[in-house]
């Protein structure tokens, strides 16, 4: 680790003007300065070619536990510094999960308050945390997955001015958040990478690693994953009703990967037995387009960013039950994304 | 023949049907047969300039045609392929 990150940061200072990413261990003066400097682990079994290295970026270890804290804190300074929020204001945020948590946390220790808009069908602990750390938590119907959460949270926040909504669908501030801190962190550490591959949801990881890299080692391909949505969760009524996040630019992206639950499950459960990394379902959406990739490469080295852990989605069997079962359950509608 | 998966929004323009079996070598040449067959579905799936709408994706063997051939992709027998609507996490 340390090895690579010298390497990295004495390569980069040849090119640009570059500062080092913070080693991973450290002495903060707040939990906020803990939020990034994740490890980045080489996997050492899942690779289905063996000319081919993948690492994996654990963003579990943030401190609510997701990628989703640096966006969080990104959106709130970004509030902050346009002087668009006070302590009357109600930060409002439409989230499938992590970043209402993260949300919530921050909001907590800088005395503001927080609510969420979150589908009815998310798994219990992502509403418990939320709570936990005071947020208030307003429904949206299930079966319009996150696309149903953006319309009642931009509903609800036309209608009372003490509503102060961050939008990570369409702040830069969060592809932002990627570009100054989890791409910087990632090239640093591995030098060598050809292939950058996320998840995507509303495209600011994607989008903020994916521009970093592009210009400052080029050639290098950044590659979506998404989850193939199940039959429950696409309650729209016609496709105008879709929804592209306004943070979203396709040319940033070399190929999209559609991953199948079950697919997502099966890898997920493989990162728990084969590598001992214990992360969440879109973690194993990553790894199944990582897989692919790499059995169609003839060597190289691939960088799998993995947004969470797997302690939020326990209560659904995630983890043990019968896979049949699991995927019937998320085609009913169990929305974790 | 290649198996093109429906998604629930557009369902009720295709008598319900989950999936049909359509020939063409191309995504387009697919496209063609399910609207010939199917013309209710009309503007929902292409734009006016005869492009994909931008609120669906459209998939082969499970990667985006947008980062392949767009609707020149290739085709062949026993593909799978699928639309869906655009949809956000997070």
């Amino acid at each position: 680790m340390t090895t690579l990150r010298a390497a990295g940061a004495s390569t980069m200072s040849s090119e640009a003007p570059f500062e080092p990413a913070t080693p991973v261990a450290g002495r903060y003066e707040s939990i906020l300065d803990a939020i990034g400097h994740t490890p980045l682990v080489a996997l050492q079994r899942m690779s289905p070619n063996p000319a081919v290295r993948i690492l994996a970026k654990l963003e579990a270890a943030n401190p609510t536990g997701s990628v989703k804290d640096r966006v969080a804190k990104a959106l709130i300074e970004d509030l902050e510094q346009r002087h668009v929020i006070g302590l009357d204001s109600i930060i409002l945020e439409p989230t499938s999960g992590n970043t209402g948590i993260a949300l919530a946390m921050i909001g907590r220790l800088k005395n503001y308050r927080v609510a969420l808009v979150m589908p009815d069908n998310i798994t219990a602990e992502r509403r418990q945390m939320a709570a936990l750390f005071g947020a208030e938590v307003i429904d949206s119907p299930g079966h319009l997955g996150s696309n149903g959460a953006v319309a009642l949270a931009k509903e609800l926040a036309a209608r009372d001015a003490r509503f102060v909504m961050p939008y990570q669908y369409g702040n830069p501030a969060n592809p932002r958040a990627h570009f100054l801190g989890t791409g910087p962190e990632i090239l640093a550490a591995c030098p060598e990478l050809d292939v950058f591959v996320a998840g995507l949801g509303t495209g600011g990881t994607l989008m903020g690693v994916g521009r970093y890299l592009k210009a400052r080692k080029p050639g290098v391909r950044i590659v979506a994953a998404e989850p193939q949505p199940g039959e429950a969760v696409q309650g729209l009524r016609s496709l105008d009703d879709g929804f592209v996040p306004e943070i979203f630019d396709a040319s940033v992206l070399d190929a999209r990967y559609l991953v199948t639950n079950r697919e997502a499950i099966e890898a997920l459960r493989d990162l728990v037995y084969l590598e001992g990394i214990f992360a969440g379902p879109s973690s194993g959406a990553v790894m199944v387009a990582a897989a692919r990739l790499a059995s169609e490469m003839d060597g190289g080295t691939i960088v799998a960013l993995l947004p969470d852990g797997g302690w939020k989605y326990l209560s659904a069997g995630t983890y043990s039950r019968d896979l049949g079962e699991m995927e019937a359950d998320l085609e009913g509608g169990v929305n974790w994304w | 023949m290649s198996t093109v998966f429906i998604p629930t929004v557009l369902r009720p323009a295709v008598a319900g049907a989950k999936s049909l079996e359509l020939a063409g070598s191309s995504v387009r040449e697919l496209v063609t047969a399910l609207l010939e067959r199917h013309p209710g579905l009309g503007g929902q799936l292409l734009g006016p300039d005869g492009e994909l709408n931008r609120f669906v994706n459209v998939y082969v063997n499970g990667q985006d045609v947008r980062y392949m051939d767009g609707l020149a992709t290739p085709v062949a027998d026993g593909d799978e392929v699928r639309l869906l609507p655009a949809m956000a996490g997070g």
